[in-house]
């Protein structure tokens, strides 16, 4: 990635991040910190505590131990402090998870209008805008079910742009399309990664990882494996494990 | 050849006309050519004995003798404008909301217009259809029709529409039926003398619109964080949904005494309806917590990253969503809620059943006309029931479009 988009502004910090299950031990320490306009992609076999990590971020999950710091905020109990880094983070979810009750537009500008009390015209011509750089503007009085899985997922990355977030957080956004649809959502993702977006995304899309990702981490029984950036990752892996889940993901 | 280029391919054509359909739909093989006969059968022998009975040998004097009972009971008859002009703000709205919602209200106030267009020129041999009520039947269907007018005005938006029915319940059940004491035109009216259609549609109207909201607010609260609130839900729903109906009813009407500081009375009407609404409550919270189970997690999930409150989560994804799913059993346990109001007969309340009852004692010769009077109030409640069951198909077909 093109090194001007970055300063040396920290915007993530973790530290010896913990969460249980129960008596399941999903994260088992997790440290990494994540500079301004980076883009980190998160990978490793299913279950090992890769989307659960993404979601300790904006507090979907709780951690229970370590600290997490968003955008110079702590991560606690604290109510206030939850809610504004939830509105300076988005997020997009492997089932995309637009409101099937709200039409396209609606579904943009509720966020804005609620939240960050915008005028509804101000919301509405910043979703158009939005609704034009994911490439489907003549889709926006649909409703979610009216629209392929590769639109209602670039609906969703809208819905989340239009809260002008600092961050981005992607989990497994490609990972519940169909092949064809994948490319015009990853698309959207590397002009996002490519305009200077922060942005941690789970994902196995390794083509996209190669184009834009800074850092790679590979994630094991909720633990960091080994980290990299691409070329190293790729080219040279230390550990046996991720040398393992490449040749898996890889050799077809 | 290129595929894009040949020409499309057409379904084979459906031959049309109703002997085709008579063949598909009631012929197609012997076993369903058989229950097609036997049906026809038995409507005709059903229909043609009712039909013979209704037209040449029932006596529908008792419903004929008074119909102002079976409207109002026994509503001081010199005040008898205060129901008509009840029943002529109600037909404005109707006419304001069919205008608005026309799919949903379009058959029932065109129905309502013809029924009162008969009631008004209905030959009837009886001093109590005096002219002037004849003229507060007639002027409805006119009220109707101007209110149709209006409610298509692009300046007429729902939520206006439903302000005013709010206010005109308010307005007529707090003030123009009881009356207030210290205005000379408006006499105060003793509940007891209310009876009739009038009592039926108070308690109904009454118990679905105060109990949908407590209900909803049960639901959430069921699936509360606060250990309080969910404590309390949990235990206001159980209890009441571990109780028949008949037992709240009583519990109301005689044990609520018990609990009011002494002199205090509470109007026997409004222990009926708290009644009702406490009873409806309960399963609507049942019903609403089953809907909103439903709302896939991603739902809210969506919504906190966001940044969305829980308040708004609530109100703005997680309800509309939940209330959707349940609106058939929501209506059905409404119609349930209509006709659960004949209850109240047994506390001494006279609605429709109980007036029937009444009017059936009125004269020697009624006693015996158990089968018209009961037929005629069943007509009645099938009217209003099959209207709700209509809308809320009506509300299911219009609120697909947005479903997954």
């Amino acid at each position: 990635m093109s090194e001007d988009n970055k300063t040396n502004e920290t915007i993530i910090i973790c530290k010896d991040v913990h969460k249980w299950y129960g008596d399941f031990h999903a994260l088992r320490g997790i440290s990494m910190e994540v500079q301004r306009g980076e883009v980190i992609v998160i990978f490793g076999p299913s279950g090992s505590g890769k989307s659960t990590f993404i979601r300790t971020l904006n507090r979907l999950e709780e951690h229970q131990q370590g600290t997490i710091i968003v955008g110079g905020i702590e991560l606690s109990h604290d109510v206030r402090n939850i809610e504004k880094v939830r509105m300076e983070t988005g997020m997009v979810f492997q089932q995309f998870n637009l409101f099937p009750h709200l039409s396209v537009l609606t579904n943009i500008t509720l966020a804005p209008i609620w939240v960050r009390k915008w005028p509804k015209d101000k919301a509405e011509k910043i979703a158009m805008e939005l609704l034009e750089r994911v490439g489907i503007p003549e889709q926006a009085q649909k409703f979610p079910a009216q629209l392929s899985g590769g639109q209602q997922q670039r609906v969703a990355i809208a819905r989340a742009l239009a809260m002008q977030p600092k961050i981005m957080l992607f989990d497994e956004p490609t990972s519940a399309l169909d092949p064809e649809m994948i490319k015009e959502v990853l698309d959207v993702m590397v002009e996002l990664a490519k305009s200077g977006m922060t942005m941690l995304v789970v994902t196995h899309e390794m083509s996209f990882a190669r184009a834009v990702a800074d850092r790679m981490y590979f994630f094991d029984e909720g633990l960091i494996i080994e980290s990299g950036t691409p070329d190293n990752i790729f080219k040279n892996p230390q550990e046996d494990r991720t040398k393992l889940f490449l040749s898996q993901i890889l050799s077809h | 050849m290129n595929a894009s280029n040949s020409p499309p391919t057409l379904a084979p054509p459906v031959a049309p006309g109703p002997l085709e359909w008579l063949r598909k739909n009631l012929f197609s093989n012997w076993f369903n050519a058989v229950l097609t006969l036997a049906s026809l059968v038995f409507l005709y022998f059903t229909l043609v004995t009712i039909l013979r009975w209704a037209l040449f040998s029932a006596d529908w004097q008792p419903v004929t003798y008074s119909p102002l009972l079976f409207l109002v009971g026994q509503y001081p008859r010199a005040q008898l404008w205060r129901p008509g002009l009840s029943l002529l703000i109600g037909t404005f709205l109707i006419g304001m909301s069919w205008g608005l919602w026309e799919r949903y209200i379009k058959p029932f106030a065109i129905f309502f217009a013809i029924l009162l267009t008969i009631l008004a020129i209905f030959p009837l041999k009886t001093p109590t259809i005096t002219l002037s009520i004849r003229a507060v039947f007639l002027a409805s269907p006119v009220l109707i029709i101007l209110g149709y007018r209006i409610g298509r005005l692009p300046a007429v938006k729902g939520k206006y529409v439903i302000t005013m029915w709010l206010l005109a319940a308010i307005f007529i059940t707090l003030v123009l039926l009881p009356g207030l004491g210290n205005i000379p035109a408006l006499p105060k009216i003793a509940t007891t003398s209310w009876g009739g259609l009038l009592i039926t549609l108070l308690l109904a109207v009454g118990g679905i619109t105060l109990s949908f909201p407590i209900g909803v607010l049960l639901a959430l609260g069921r699936r509360s964080s606060l250990t309080v609130v969910k404590l309390f839900s949990i235990f206001f729903i159980e209890t009441i949904r571990g109780v028949p109906l008949v037992t709240v009813l009583f519990m109301f009407s005689i044990i609520l005494a018990l609990f009011l500081p002494a002199g205090s009375r509470i109007d026997r009407i409004v222990r009926a309806l708290l009644a009702m609404v406490f009873f409806s409550s309960a399963y609507t919270a049942e019903n609403v917590r089953g809907g909103l189970q439903a709302v896939p997690p991603g739902q809210a999930e969506a919504a906190k990253a966001l940044g969305l409150s829980n308040f708004q989560i609530t109100t703005f994804i997680v309800l509309p969503q939940a209330l959707r799913l349940v609106i058939p059993t929501i209506v059905g346990q409404f119609i349930s809620l209509f006709k659960d109001t004949t209850l109240v007969v047994i506390v001494g309340i006279n609605d429709l059943l109980g007036i029937s009852n009444a009017v059936l004692n009125l004269k020697p010769q009624f006693v015996h006309l158990q089968m018209e009077v009961y037929l005629f109030v069943a007509v009645i409640f099938w009217i209003f029931s099959y209207f709700m069951s209509y809308t809320s198909r009506e509300l299911e077909k219009s609120l697909g479009i947005g479903k997954r």
